[in-house]
């Protein structure tokens, strides 16, 4: 089973910020964690805001010191590591904003290749040949020659992914690598992850805010919840056993197990019961539900939405009070619903 | 997935950075026989090369001028423009800040403490002169009280710039310790003798020309010494340009990394303002001229190009303050703030705002 080696394991690991100054105490962000990043796995790290998403990114990558508890890296305790070992154990992109320019970048991903230079830091044919495989691989290719100033967000995160593969570690932790990202760029970016993690049997974890994401794209979860304890499982399971429901439910907000994604609005008006084509009940149903219906998979309902498929377009025919009218936009649906 | 090895061919081209490099030298080698060919006395070029060469000239007084005055006065500037430089260089790169530099940040202000109150302490040592005529243990006095004056300054900042990230804020702060500490020499030249304010005030105006030749390898060893520190801090000094987190995460050592930092910065700002006086700008200027320059922040690169720059362009500054033709000479300083400030402000300009980078 070499393929689920365990690259980071950790034992009763607690994280948090030590007593220092004006606290007297110290302040644990999430305790009792054993979890364990395999080869090959891209794994997605949730939580709600000031869960320690952060701050469990940067212990498990030594940034950090943890409370108490205990990590290893590839089966070596990390207190055993020093800096350099570790740094060819683990390698990060953080969401730290680079503030330098006159790099090109080439320079900034060559700079993945400390753990391994000697102290000038001249890359020998290896590390060249390293160097131009992490560029190859996130795509990055042609922006070699370009100062990292002026690089988009996505090239940028590109770019920095760029610098860890270079690093030529079997994990890579990544903290929020979709922030300020567009759709087009974060999927780009998730696709980079799963792509690397299967292709070169690294251990992939990156947090992220994007739940909707993170339960396509991730083989498993780790959810810190609002105890500062940490679940782990595959999306799916902890989806259909509540899990995933639970730590982020807050007052009217609430995650749809149907649907996969959150319900952004409260019901206010009477239910409907809506059936018909797939894709014209799925479509159907978020403008219900922004227009404040509740809608419904059984009969029962006073008021009932049946949607048909026809060749060219769609069509609605709303049942009320044993009354029938048709519509044959969503628009026109809505307006009929309003008017009844 | 592609095999790294179908990869051998990908080169970087690091373009036209050697052309730059020849320029540079070129550029310091005629602006030393320029800085020693003008002055009050004018002594023509081809003269100059035949003293250099060893061979005799009919005018004695021309070679006693360039042995005596001017060689070691053009390679005071060399030394002095590339030791600032460098050490504004790490000062940038340490605090991440494009307007950090010995004179900004107050550390050539550290150096003047640790250098007045050695003249204080001293009590029959009246002047930073006297003490230099003492000897090669006198002057290595000074450089170490300028250093550990410069380090002091530079640990309370560094110290101060962990708590608070805000790059103006700092120089903010910067501003004020060096205010400090100018205060601290004022309350000193107040219960001091007019003798002693009077040469300390010459001291203040910065002079290439106050280091005797028999100490000038002093300075030479302090500045290679700091110059030498800084090259091999340079995998460290890259690291660092990505920010402390991400320089610990390729197994960097921060902790020793800023240590070496801060006693290069000190021996190579504290040493030179020791014997020169402050001397402001150069130490924040130059890096940015060698930056554009070059066009990169790579420390391997930028460090030898920073010191033949900060070379070239005191070398530079020290003609004009010499004023050829004229007996007047200028405060070196003066000029060096003259030719420094626009760059600064062209920094800022450019950068429109100083949260962004260098």
């Amino acid at each position: 089973m070499s393929q689920f080696q365990s690259i980071i394991s950790t034992e009763d690991l607690e994280i948090g910020f030590p007593a220092r100054g004006r606290r007297r105490k110290s302040k644990t962000v999430a305790s009792d964690i054993n979890v364990s990043l395999h080869r090959g796995q891209v794994v997605c790290l949730l939580g709600p805001n000031g869960s320690g998403k952060s701050t469990l990114i940067r212990t498990l990558s030594g940034l950090h010191a943890p409370l108490s508890g205990g990590i290893k890296l590839s089966g070596s305790s990390m207190n055993h590591l020093s800096n350099k070992q570790a740094s060819r154990e683990v390698s990060t992109v953080l969401t730290d904003r680079l503030t330098i320019g006159n790099l090109s970048v080439h320079e900034l991903v060559s700079f993945g290749r400390s753990p391994y230079t000697g102290w000038f830091g001249s890359l020998d044919q290896k590390d060249k040949q390293k160097v131009a495989w992490a560029i190859e691989s996130t795509g990055s290719g042609p922006l070699i020659d370009r100062d990292v100033l002026h690089l988009s967000d996505g090239e940028r995160q590109k770019v920095m992914i760029a610098r860890a593969l270079a690093q030529d570690t079997p994990a890579i932790l990544l903290d929020e690598p979709t922030a300020h990202l567009d759709l087009p760029n974060r999927v780009a970016i998730i696709r980079l992850l799963r792509r690397l993690a299967h292709n070169t049997q690294k251990a992939v974890l990156f947090s992220t805010h994007e739940l909707d994401l993170a339960l396509k794209a991730a083989d498993a979860l780790w959810l810190i919840n609002r105890e500062g304890k940490i679940i782990t499982g595959t999306p799916e399971d902890l989806v259909l056993d509540g899990t995933f429901e639970s730590v982020f439910e807050r007052n009217s907000f609430e995650f749809d197990r149907t649907t996969g994604s959150f319900r952004l609005h409260e019901p206010s008006k009477e239910p409907i019961y809506l059936q018909g084509n797939p894709v014209g009940v799925f479509w159907t149903r978020r403008a219900l539900e922004r227009s404040g219906y509740e809608v419904r998979e059984s009969n029962g309902t006073e008021l009932q939405v049946e949607v048909r498929a026809l060749e060219q377009h769609f069509e609605w025919s709303i049942t009320y009070q044993d009354k029938e009218h048709n519509s044959d936009t969503v628009q026109g649906l809505l307006s009929i619903l309003q008017k009844l | 997935m592609p095999t790294p090895s179908q990869h051998n061919d990908v080169q970087y081209q690091t373009g036209i950075r050697p052309l730059y490099f020849f320029l540079l030298v070129g550029g310091v080698l005629l602006f030393f026989l320029l800085n020693i060919g003008l002055g009050s006395v004018n002594i023509p070029l081809a003269d100059i090369v035949h003293i250099l060469a060893g061979g005799e000239t009919e005018h004695s007084a021309w070679r006693k001028i360039l042995i005596n005055i001017r060689i070691p006065r053009a390679v005071t500037a060399i030394l002095a423009g590339s030791a600032l430089s460098v050490g504004g260089l790490l000062m940038q790169t340490l605090f991440r800040n494009p307007l950090a530099g010995p004179s900004v940040l107050g550390i050539t202000a550290g150096a003047s403490l640790g250098v007045a109150v050695v003249m204080l302490a001293g009590g029959t040592i009246t002047s930073i002169f006297a003490i230099q005529q003492l000897s090669a243990a006198g002057s290595w006095l000074i450089i170490l009280a300028a250093s550990l004056g410069s380090a002091a300054v530079l640990l309370l900042i560094l110290l101060i710039s962990i708590r608070i990230r805000d790059n103006v804020t700092l120089l903010i702060i910067g501003l004020m310790v060096g205010n400090i500490t100018i205060a601290m020499v004022s309350i000193w030249q107040y219960f001091s003798s007019p003798e002693q304010i009077q040469d300390y005030l010459i001291w203040t105006f910065g002079s290439l020309g106050g280091v005797p030749l028999d100490q000038l390898w002093i300075v030479a060893i302090v500045a290679v010494m700091g110059g030498g520190m800084a090259l091999l801090m340079s995998k460290p000094l890259n690291g660092l340009l990505l920010g402390d987190n991400y320089a610990r995460s390729m197994g960097l050592s921060v902790a020793s990394a800023r240590i070496w930092i801060i006693v290069s910065t000190s021996l190579l700002a504290g040493g030179i303002t020791a014997f020169c006086g402050p001397i402001g700008f150069v130490g924040i200027a130059v890096p940015h001229l060698t930056r554009s320059l070059l066009g990169t922040n790579d420390h391997r690169v930028l460090i030898p190009g920073t010191l033949l720059m900060g070379a070239l362009l005191l070398l530079a500054c020290d003609i004009v303050a010499q004023m050829p033709g004229s007996t007047a000479t200028l405060p070196i300083s003066a000029v060096t703030s003259l030719v420094g400030s626009p760059v600064v402000i062209w920094v800022i300009i450019q950068r429109k705002n100083l949260q962004a980078s260098f």
